[in-house]
């Protein structure tokens, strides 16, 4: 299964991040959008640890810690809300942390971890 | 800390984070006023799959 | 909650590791001066079909994402496309280390088909000359001929895999040419003295000035990748890319032919042996209650790099450098940047150093081309 428009070993296996190969943020995330819907990257497996979680991306073989439970939670339960706003609030995520989490998730989209549906 | 922790060159979604969303209203506010000096916390490291030593 | 450096949570190890490598065999078709799993000859002990798949089975359930097979070259076992395709099934995806000398047109064209499977080929020069001094007459053509099908097939980007020696440290730009030619990404690690590696490490290993100049290199060149195997260079300023810590036994290990356990892939000894996975409880048991991987999670104290302000940054260096020249694990890597490996070096004992396993080399034949001074 291809993701996106990409093959999956052209996915951002750099060393850094993918902003080297994305310079004008053109590719999915730039367009991170939380009041639409969104759902985890089928080709992405969370797998829980003591520090939050680890998600893989089968495609682009892309490794993300996830170092908070609350977004960890946050990403499960995309596909299940509207919007991520509405993900956000049914994880009681507190007004102070909505700009924290939404850089998280924006970077995220970017890196195909989750992407709209 | 080092700078390797928290520079762009390995970490993706730089973000600043309350350090404990348990904290009153009224901490909270106080965390606000004191975020310049509460170290940035990330959410999210990135990092590639062949990042780790002891693969070859 | 990151109330602490993630590198720090990771020192106290996973309950799955999140890649490994896993040796399939140790025959090989060449014989590469430095091989840090002195491969050659099959081993009669290894493991059959049904235990490998079994193995992948057990990485599944552990959810490792990501598996480096490699031996010896893997693609002699016979059912080395059984195994990949299984593993590529079961959700654990597939890189492999090849020499290249087995891919046929039709190969290539096989392994384009699966997503979910990268390949790395192995020089170690931009050059025959280079190359073939330390991997053998013939092989830099072999792992050429290997690039060109892959980019017929159109398989997109594969890896080229050098270690990195005295010889090659030259040649770093042509090696990125070569890289780029293909589209491919290059992949730049370090040589350990593990292995045949042992008996030519002083003579291959790169001098201290040539590790600065591959350290100023690899900054400028975030799309190089390195393994992390550099880790002990991050005492020279910006970290490289990679977790920059010691990953044995904590979020990677090996699995080695004949089903043994160790932290990682340069330290085939008695004392880096966690287990076998054809132990009771197999894979999973070694990985979480093995005493050696405990061992290696317990926190570690600088010991005799307490005093230099860099042992954060390098983190002591690499384990496996610092047994096999027999330097106290405990103290400064052997290619220390600030110079401490090189002093404690003067302190060890000619031929104390530990020696590698038996290993599985082929007996070399009177007359063969030695390894020529440069």
């Amino acid at each position: 299964m291809r993701s996106g428009a990409e093959t999956g070993r052209s996915g951002a296996e750099t060393g850094r991040s993918a902003t080297t190969t994305d310079p004008a943020g053109t590719e999915t995330g730039a367009g991170f959008d939380p009041a639409r819907p969104y759902e985890v990257d089928p080709q992405v497996a969370i797998r829980p640890e003591p520090f939050g979680a680890l998600a893989y991306h089968y495609g682009n073989r892309r490794l993300t810690f996830l170092r908070d439970d609350t977004l960890v939670a946050v990403v499960r339960d995309l596909g299940a809300h509207p919007s991520v706003d509405d993900a956000l609030d049914a994880a009681g995520v507190q007004p102070g942390r909505r700009p924290a989490f939404r850089t998280a998730l924006r970077s995220l989209s970017e890196s195909e971890v989750i992407r709209a549906r | 800390m080092f700078a390797r922790h928290e520079g762009p060159a390995r970490t993706r979604g730089y973000t600043s984070a309350m350090p404990d969303a348990t904290l009153h209203p009224a901490d909270e506010q106080a965390q606000h006023t004191d975020d310049a000096l509460v170290e940035d916390e990330l959410l999210v490291e990135e990092i590639s799959i062949d990042g780790m030593c002891g693969v070859y | 909650m990151p109330a602490e450096r993630l590198t720090d949570e990771l020192k106290r190890g996973l309950d799955a590791p999140i890649c490994l490598t896993w040796e399939i065999t140790y025959g090989c078709n060449l014989a590469c001066v430095h091989c840090l799993s002195s491969s050659g000859r099959r081993d009669p002990r290894e493991l059959d079909t049904a235990e490998a798949m079994a193995v992948i089975d057990e990485l599944q359930a552990l959810q490792v994402f990501y598996v480096n097979i490699g031996g010896g070259e893997p693609t002699i076992r016979p059912d080395f496309f059984d195994l990949v395709d299984y593993s590529v099934a079961h959700g654990v995806g597939v890189k492999f280390s090849t020499n290249g000398t087995t891919m046929t047109p039709q190969r290539a064209r096989r392994l384009t088909a699966s997503d979910y499977v990268d390949v790395q080929i192995s020089i170690d020069g931009a050059t025959a000359a280079t190359n073939d001094a330390v991997r053998g007459d013939g092989s830099y053509a072999a792992a050429r001929r290997a690039m060109d099908h892959l980019a017929e097939a159109g398989f997109g980007p594969f890896k080229i895999s050098v270690v990195i020696t005295r010889h090659n440290v030259e040649e770093l730009d042509a090696l990125e040419s070569i890289a780029d030619g293909y589209g491919a990404q290059l992949r730049l690690t370090r040589l350990r003295p593990s292995g045949r590696g042992a008996d030519t490490w002083n003579e291959l290993h790169p001098t201290a000035e040539q590790q600065r100049r591959l350290y100023h290199w690899l900054v400028g060149r975030p799309g190089v990748l390195t393994g992390d195997s550099f880790f002990h260079l991050s005492a020279l300023g910006e970290a490289l890319p990679g977790l920059n810590l010691c990953g044995a036994g904590r979020v990677v290990c090996l699995i080695d032919p004949v089903g043994d356990v160790y932290a990682c892939p340069f330290v085939l000894h008695e004392q880096f042996r966690a287990g076998s996975v054809r132990d009771p409880g197999g894979f999973a048991h070694v990985w979480r209650a093995s005493d050696l991987f405990l061992e290696l999670r317990a926190p570690g104290s600088a010991g005799a790099c307490s005093s230099c302000g860099s042992f954060d940054a390098c983190q002591g260096g690499c384990m496996a450098a610092k047994f096999f020249t027999g330097l106290p694990l405990d103290g400064p890597d052997p290619e220390c940047v600030l110079g401490h490996g090189e002093t404690a070096l003067r302190a060890i004992a000619a031929g104390s150093a530990p020696a590698p396993g038996p290993g599985h080399s082929v007996p070399v034949p009177l007359g063969r081309r030695m390894l020529a001074a440069k």
